[in-house]
């Protein structure tokens, strides 16, 4: 038999239902190449002797009707899970301990699944290279010091390092495509309402939602059909009837229209990923699908809006952080220089940027001409895509604008770094499902991902194309295991 | 428009994020280039548009207004930097 760790989420899942392995055996596998892998920094808090436990108590009590028999799984260090440390990648929240369970893990634990751990990722998600993370940087599997893209960088890195077969990550600007694109794995963007934001850190509440992310599009529909839905403790969960994604997961995209925005072709970006989109193309026009030009006119203002948008929200979902109810306290004179020195000692720097430009854009005067005048925009977006969509059923265009890039590089420079969400961005600002798939390496042998975007609650639709552009193309990513000594 | 120190200053008091003067040069740097790229959106006539305020446009549901979960004050102050097990405990604020 091949290597566990080897295998892909479905065939584990088959596996164990066949008793032909064990949880315990899975669960094992998975742990130990996780203790190798510290190196990586993919974890910021370990549970393998707790999961080893649970594992054991599946083997002895065996429920095969689950979709995640005994599967263990690591899970993004944002979603809330019962007694394990839940840090969002933040100082002020380093011995946090929440007291309920987030409803997208408490479906994993429903179906079988086995946490054994919380992975790394920029501190509240803000950033896309999972430096602003307190915990440190995570490295990419695909080389030393390479970023493994952000937020959920910890989640790409460990899935694509195999120190997990499947993980979950959440995207607010791209924060599960653009890690998937960088590691050569395969992330996926829900429509807005399909996964519970419940016990998941508030980032950008009208933008934030969870997702999968998987070795393959198989897994992905899997795991979309476990963390997907309709839950009451969320206003904005949306009561629609979620499909089988994996029973109806086939690769027949004949007769299917594809649409391909001019203005996503911008300036000084590298041929590798014209090519690859262009590959991306034939193999649609080749399965028998049609190729047709469309216009989203208002592309170039969804970085401007987001950078409004993202921050004003999270400048008001983060002033629960006061050093009263729960985290990281500082002394202060008063009550207030308390609150101050709390929040400056607690939040990194990134995070109090945009607390800052989130502040400055809902103050008052400038809200007008800041917050509102970025809603409108946001409506424009929206109304490009919803225009779009009488012709196509679903958009192809790259994940990224570049593939990984080194750690410390862009740093700096905060414009440049939010660039790499040029791509992902708009999608979110619609609420639309998106997904990112592997499909090449650049000349450094980076892999670079293709973006497929669906109709609101059309997650069958993009998976499917996914899925046939994943047959066609064949995507193997080269790992050898730098990091193990 | 430009952001200066003062108005950084007024920022960081409104946000309640105490910044010392090194760190205000900085992030004043940051924040004008940030929003010198924000200001793109002038250049769009948004005159005749509905602002977009929430992407799913469904109806909230109504639900029964009652009481699910009881006797939770210790899961509540669990976390808390400072209790006396009744209460947050916060620096003095009344003399």
């Amino acid at each position: 038999m091949s290597n566990i760790i080897d295998l892909k989420l479905f065939e584990l899942v088959e596996k164990i239902k066949k008793k032909e392995i064990s949880s315990n055996e899975v669960t094992k596998a998975f742990i130990d190449r996780s203790q190798k892998s510290k190196k990586l920094n993919s974890y910021i808090t370990e549970n393998f002797e707790n999961a080893l436990q649970k594992a054991k108590q599946f083997d002895e009590k065996p429920d095969f009707n689950k979709k995640l028999p005994g599967i263990p799984l690591a899970v993004k260090d944002l979603f809330c899970t019962k007694n394990i440390r839940t840090t969002a990648g933040s100082k002020i929240l380093e011995n946090f301990f929440p007291t309920y369970e987030s409803t997208v893990t408490q479906n994993i634990l429903d179906e079988g699944g086995i946490i054994i751990g919380k992975l790394n990722c920029d501190e509240f998600a803000m950033g896309s290279s999972n430096e602003t993370s307190f915990f440190g940087n995570v490295q990419n599997p695909i080389s030393e010091n390479l970023v493994p893209g952000g937020s959920s960088g910890g989640s790409s890195s460990a899935l694509a390092a195999k120190l997990t077969p499947a993980t979950i990550g959440t995207d607010t600007g791209g924060s599960i495509r653009q890690p998937a694109s960088f590691t050569g794995t395969v992330g996926l963007k829900p429509t807005y309402g399909s996964c519970s934001r419940y016990g998941v850190v508030a980032f950008a509440s009208s933008l934030d939602q969870a997702g999968p992310m998987t070795q393959n599009v198989k897994d992905s529909a899997l795991m979309l059909e476990v963390i997907s839905s309709y839950d009451n403790k969320d206003s904005t969960s949306v009561d629609f009837k979620r499909g089988q994604y994996l029973k109806d997961l086939n690769e027949n995209i004949k007769g299917k229209k594809i649409g391909i925005p001019k203005q996503y072709r911008v300036d000084g970006m590298p041929k590798e990923i014209d090519e690859l989109w262009k590959k991306g193309m034939k193999i649609i026009e080749d399965n028998g699908g049609e190729i047709i030009e469309i216009n989203l006119p208002n592309t170039n203002y969804a970085l401007p809006t987001y950078y409004i948008v993202a921050p004003a929200e999270a400048s008001s979902n983060l002033a629960r952080y006061d050093g009263v109810k729960y985290g990281f306290r500082s002394k202060g004179k008063n009550l207030i220089d308390m609150y101050e020195k709390t929040r400056s000692e607690g939040f990194g720097d990134e995070v109090k940027r945009r607390i800052m430009i989130g502040t400055y854009v809902l103050s008052s005067g400038y809200y007008d001409a800041y917050y509102l005048k970025a809603q409108k925009v946001r409506r424009l977006i929206k109304n490009d895509f919803d225009h779009a969509y009488k012709k196509v059923d679903a958009i192809l265009t790259p994940s990224t604008p570049s593939s990984a890039f080194k750690i410390g590089e862009k740093t700096n420079d905060p414009v440049s770094m939010y660039l790499n969400d040029i791509f992902t961005v708009p999608i979110n600002l619609a609420g639309l499902p998106a997904i990112s798939i592997p499909a090449g390496h650049d000349k450094s042998g980076y892999p670079l991902g293709l973006q497929v975007i669906g109709k609101a609650f059309d997650e069958q639709n993009i998976l499917n194309i996914a899925y046939s552009i994943e047959k066609n193309i064949n995507f193997k990513n080269n790992i050898n295991d730098w990091w193990i000594n | 428009m430009t952001i200066d120190l003062k108005t950084v200053k007024h920022i960081s008091k409104l946000s309640r994020i105490s910044i010392d003067d090194n760190k205000a040069k900085k992030l004043s740097d940051d924040l004008n280039s940030i929003f010198k790229f924000i200001e793109k959106l002038e250049e769009l006539d948004t005159e005749k548009i509905e602002p977009l305020t929430s992407i799913a446009e469904t109806n909230l549901k109504l639900r029964k207004d009652e009481i699910k979960s009881k006797n939770i004050r210790e899961d509540i102050l669990k976390n808390s930097p400072e209790d006396n097990k009744d209460f947050f405990v916060v620096p003095k604020v009344v003399e």
